[in-house]
């Protein structure tokens, strides 16, 4: 670990290669959640499988928390490293002249994710670890659907779901074809990527963000 | 010969070089660690000369008042570096190389160093390749050449409108290699102020660290100049504008000779003068000579017309223009060597026919060449009826590709689109082809002190033909110097360390601290500039494109006036112990004024008109220089004796075996 | 024109600096912005102030002295020039101008707005060259051909001047445009495939020795590079140093 520390470019890297691992689960999650509108029963099906499988719960979970801890603790340490090199700061920088928004505020879209992530765990994780282990109740494959809408009740939490996506919606805007630039891609391919990186990083967030108003105007009904 | 032996060596001139290399003393390889060479400068002669020493087992030491190697003037360079390759297959050889060299420098250079110049051409471009140069290449993956002014053959190498550039990093990237191995120690921000000489050898340099203005000592076996030329002079040129004389001139106050300083090349194709708040010129590249032509109007009242805003170039038919080159030059047309075109230009602006707001400039005009691309190019694309926009517009594709970067550099500068009106142009100073005498070893007539490059006066003449300066300065520091310099160290293998404790050192340093400190005395009437540039328009005036004995002699007194005003009521705010820009000036300045004095004195004696030399006096009823091969076929070597109106000349003879001295004819 | 200029003061390396306010009146549209600054001096020498220090030699973009953060630009605010080639019709009678050195750890500041940029020498030094003898090669330059389109890229990432408006542009004050030029020319180039491995993981090493920040492709570096190099250059150089990693 100390090596990679110590390169600039190996630690682009590692966070490259964390962020477009966490981009894959996004894909898996934002698919597993559009089950969520189309078929409930699937729903709970894949739900229960997912918390139940040892190797999900044992092996893949753990990877995942280990992806976004280094993610993101990997991302302050490069930022703390990029703000010391400046030294002392300028009187007047024009950022906006020559780099995108997006590209210059990366520690604050990724900020806000975290911070969404802190609130999602509390939802959903936690919840879940709680029931499963603290409180040792049983399985029941059926609860997870309502489990899920019943959180989408309170337009608050909703809004505040749709915000996290927009501002993931922005990180992902420069960190995704960014992740294939650190890779050292050959540039040939960087406008395809750069293309489709627009649509994942519009369609994704937008499907999230389509899912949490789904269920907030469709409340299940006691 | 008197003491100016140019040790040229005997035999025939093709193996002089060779013969000469195989006799000289080495040093072998354990000695070469225990002897210091000092390299002050660090372009392409200094930098490859350095990379060379270290390479060869010498303790290096450079100095660069830059901040790196990497922006030495030598970066500016913009056409080309010429080699006798023949890769064209054009007929070119070393022979060639030679020949055409020595009549552009219009027989006025030392025959067996041009030639060995002509010789070793084409391992630069060997060298440079290997050291991952980016040269041109053609569409088969080979070399690609163009051709440059007086010569009819192309042997031109280079790397868009950035060849100069290109040749520096890679005399840059070998200095690098030996720094990183320990055997160059790189002194940026540091200028020399005087050379040490002991026992009459020079055994080292007082450089002032140019951060903190502390005055250093550092001593070697042998001190290696390559510090560029003297064209500041003019105030305004395409030098840098660091550019400075200082280490020449204070080895021509130690006993090295100054020879020719007259001989100033004005390049014909800069930008303008657009004020009096101009601080130096822009050139563009001669290569652009290639494919632009040069005219002005044909008749007075359409030159006034354009002057005055009221006609455009553009709007000038085909038979109003005056292609005065094509018109006076037909063998050479626009590609006559530069003091030809520069004073074809002067001659139509001083008649009146200049074009732009100060009546002096003339234009170089790419509608045609633009045209020409364009028609073929449509043909090669298989368009056999294109009409005049497409054309244009391959046109202007093609010509962009060639010289995009200096067409927009033109652009940024006076605002105007060169694609669609013409450029403006006119001549400004460009390079000194005379310098510090050196014998066949590049050795000055101080033992021990070497020049190279731009700073010696070998090579050129009286004229220097385009891309034959990168040419010098990578032939003098890669393949001459690091072997000719063997000869004189052999005999310090025993010297041990030159200690920087004695009393010549003492000496030295106390004459730089004194200077100093008179230089910051000065009664505060005005700033370094203020005299810079009345030095300038003195030289540009009365010692420039053409001259002749009156000015000469009124600048001379001038100069000597302006010199004493200088040292009694410069302003040099500051302190001289910490950095200080204004102190850097005032020093170079300084030195400035009394090698000015020197030029026009040697402009003075010379009597004949010969390469940038024009003389009003001595000129054909058509207005062409007339050379004085008689009495003048002698390189002009001047002794330091006090004040520069004392200066004694000392002549060398040239002596021509090899070519028959004829008179330089472009018609 | 009137300008109104903000110049950052600095009497050296270890002195506090400050911001001054310089009015300036007379300024000419076809001055050039280092002309500009000529003029301020002049009008300082004659009042027995010292004139404000600056870095500038060739005064036509190619030699990479200039170095000026203009009103939060690097080279002020049009493309593809150095402030040298920057000229006074850029800007209005009546104008604020603000007047910065590059600011980076790894270029501190020596006097004024002029800044030590020694640590891309070092760069260079780690590793930026081919190891062959200067003296005599007997290999003909024709012997090797190489790929016009191949030379050409070579020659584009070649170009870079070092003036490190890529460093003072980057919000991390990151050298990687100006490292990934010297290492793709090389790289680019058959004549320098056999040190490559070495080339690019000495000189990123010595890259991050000096304190330079990491690059976050913001792309800020090629829009302000005066030589238009591509950020390509950076790609290729991560898949050098990836490629370098494996083989180590």
């Amino acid at each position: 670990m100390s090596g990679l520390i110590k390169s600039s470019l190996a630690r682009k890297v590692v966070m490259a290669l964390s962020g477009l691992f966490l981009v894959l689960f996004l894909v898996l999650h934002v698919s597993l959640n559009l089950a969520s509108v189309v078929s409930p029963d699937f729903f709970n099906e894949a739900s229960h499988f997912m918390g139940y499988n040892p190797l999900v719960q044992f092996v893949m979970q753990p990877i995942l928390i280990a992806g976004v801890i280094i993610h993101f603790v990997m991302g302050f340490i490069l930022e703390a490293q990029n703000r010391a090199a400046r030294g002392v700061g300028y009187v007047m920088y024009k950022g906006s002249a020559n780099a995108s928004w997006v590209s210059r505020n990366m520690i604050y879209s990724g900020l806000v994710v975290l911070a969404f992530l802190g609130l999602h765990f509390y939802d959903f994780w936690i919840h879940e670890m709680a029931y499963k282990y603290v409180e040792a109740n049983p399985a029941d494959p059926t609860r997870y659907y309502v489990e899920t809408v019943e959180k989408f009740e309170p337009i608050w939490r909703t809004l505040i779901y749709v915000v996290a996506f927009v501002l993931l919606s922005l990180h992902l805007w420069h960190g995704f074809a960014s992740s294939f630039q650190t890779m050292g891609v050959n540039n040939k391919y960087t406008p395809a990527i750069k293309s489709f990186t627009k649509i994942f990083a519009v369609v994704v967030p937008l499907a999230f963000a389509f899912i949490a108003i789904y269920h907030h105007l469709n409340p299940i009904t006691h | 010969m008197g003491i100016l032996d140019s040790k040229v060596p005997s035999g025939p001139l093709a193996d002089k070089w060779t013969n000469h290399k195989n006799h000289i003393e080495l040093v072998n390889p354990a000695n070469k660690r225990n002897i210091d060479v000092i390299v002050v400068g660090t372009g392409l002669a200094g930098g490859s000369a350095a990379a060379t020493l270290a390479e060869l087992g010498y303790n290096v030491k450079t100095f660069c008042y830059q901040d790196s190697p990497r922006r030495a003037h030598s970066i500016a360079a913009q056409g080309g570096i010429n080699a006798a390759k023949n890769y064209q297959g054009d007929g070119d050889s070393v022979y060639r190389l030679f020949y055409d060299t020595v009549k552009g420098g219009d027989y006025r250079s030392r025959e067996a160093n041009v030639y060995r110049l002509a010789e070793v051409s084409t391992n630069i471009i060997d060298q440079c390749v290997a050291q991952g140069v980016p040269f041109a290449r053609e569409y088969g993956g080979l070399l690609d050449n163009r051709s440059f002014g007086g010569v009819l053959v192309s042997r031109t190498f280079y790397a868009k409108g950035q060849t100069g550039q290109q040749l520096l990093l890679g005399a840059y990237a070998a200095m690098n290699r030996q720094i990183q191995r320990g055997k160059i120690q790189s002194h940026t921000r540091h200028e020399m102020l005087d050379l040490v000489l002991v026992d009459g050898k020079a055994r080292g340099i007082i450089a002032r660290n140019l951060v903190t203005g502390e005055i250093e000592r550092h001593s070697a076996h042998a001190v290696v100049l390559a510090t560029g030329g003297y064209g500041n002079l003019f105030f305004l040129s395409t030098y840098c504008m660091g550019a400075n004389v200082m280490a020449a001139w204070k080895a021509h106050k130690k006993g090295a000779f100054f020879a020719n300083p007259c001989f100033t090349q004005i390049h014909p194709t800069c930008i303008p003068v657009s004020g009096d708040h101009q601080s130096k010129l822009t050139l563009m590249s001669e290569s652009l000579r290639n494919d632009g032509r040069i005219w002005v109007p044909k008749r007075l009242e359409d030159a006034k017309a354009i002057r005055e805003g009221k006609l455009k170039p553009t709007q000038l038919k085909e038979e109003d223009r005056d292609y005065y080159l094509e018109r006076r030059y037909p063998a050479f047309g626009n590609l006559v060597p530069r003091d030809v075109a520069s004073r074809a230009a002067k001659e139509r602006c001083d008649a009146g026919y200049g074009v732009n707001k100060t009546g002096e400039a003339v234009y170089l005009d790419f509608d045609a060449a633009i045209m020409r691309y364009g028609r073929e190019k449509a043909l090669t694309s298989g368009m056999k009826d294109a009409d005049d926009k497409t054309v244009r517009k391959l046109g202007e594709e093609i010509v962009e590709a060639k010289y995009g970067n200096l067409f927009q550099m033109y652009e940024k500068i006076v605002d105007q689109n060169p694609y669609k009106t013409p450029m403006m142009i006119y001549p400004a100073v460009h390079y000194t082809m005379g310098g510090l005498w050196v014998d066949y070893n590049l050795q000055t007539t101080i033992p021990g002190c070497y020049a190279a490059g731009e700073c010696n006066f070998s090579d050129h003449g009286a004229n220097r033909l385009g891309a034959s300066a990168l040419m010098q300065g990578l032939a003098d520091g890669y393949f001459v110097l690091p072997y000719t310099i063997g000869d004189y160290l052999s005999n310090d293998i025993r010297t041990g360390k030159i200690p920087t404790d004695s009393p010549e050192f003492d000496q030295a340093e106390t004459h730089v601290r004194e200077r100093l400190e008179k230089l910051m005395s000065g009664k505060g009437e005005h700033s370094v500039d203020y005299y810079h540039k009345k030095l300038g328009k003195i030289m540009w005036n009365k010692c420039g494109m053409s001259r002749n004995a009156k000015e000469l002699q009124e600048a001379i007194d001038e100069i000597a006036e302006l010199r004493a005003d200088f040292w009694e009521n410069v302003r040099v705010p500051g302190t001289a112990d910490s950095k200080n820009q204004e102190l850097e000036k005032a020093g170079r300045v300084a030195d400035f004024l009394e090698l000015g004095e020197l030029f026009a004195k040697d402009a003075l004696t010379r009597n004949e008109s010969c390469g940038g030399h024009f003389r009003e006096e001595y000129q054909t009823p058509e207005g062409e220089a007339l050379r004085d091969d008689e009495n003048f076929t002698f390189v002009s070597a001047w002794e330091y004796k006090g004040e520069p109106k004392d200066a004694v000349l000392h002549k060398e003879e040239l002596v021509y075996e090899n070519i028959e001295v004829k008179t330089r004819s472009y018609k | 024109m009137k300008l109104h200029l903000k110049i950052w003061r600095q009497k050296d390396a270890n002195s506090k600096g400050q911001m001054v306010d310089y009015p300036l009146n007379g300024v000419e549209e076809d001055m050039s912005f280092l002309e500009m600054l000529d003029v301020l001096n002049e009008q300082l020498i004659s009042k027995g102030e010292e004139p404000i220090e600056f870095d500038h030699d060739c005064r036509e973009g190619i030699c990479g002295t200039c170095s000026l953060m203009i009103n939060g630009r690097a080279h002020g605010p049009d493309t593809r020039i150095t402030v040298c080639q920057l000229h006074m019709r850029s800007f209005n009678d009546g104008d604020e101008i603000v007047i910065e050195p590059w600011r980076a750890k790894a270029f501190p500041v020596i006097k004024d707005l002029i800044v030590d940029r020694t640590a891309f020498d070092r760069i260079q030094q780690a590793g930026g060259y081919i190891s062959v003898n200067t003296s005599g090669n007997p290999v003909d330059a024709n012997a090797i051909p190489i790929e016009k389109d191949v030379a050409d890229q070579a020659f584009n990432a070649a170009t870079c001047i070092g003036c490190g408006a890529c460093v003072a542009a980057c919000k991390n004050a990151s050298a990687m445009l100006f490292t990934s030029a010297k290492v793709s020319q090389f790289a680019l180039l058959p004549q320098g495939q056999v040190e490559a491995t070495e080339r690019v993981q000495n000189m990123v090493r010595q890259m991050d020795l000096e304190g330079f920040g990491n690059c976050t492709n913001t792309g800020a570096c090629e829009v302000e590079c005066p030589k238009g190099i591509s950020l390509e250059n950076i790609a290729r150089m991560n898949r050098e140093y990836l490629n370098a990693a494996v083989k180590a």
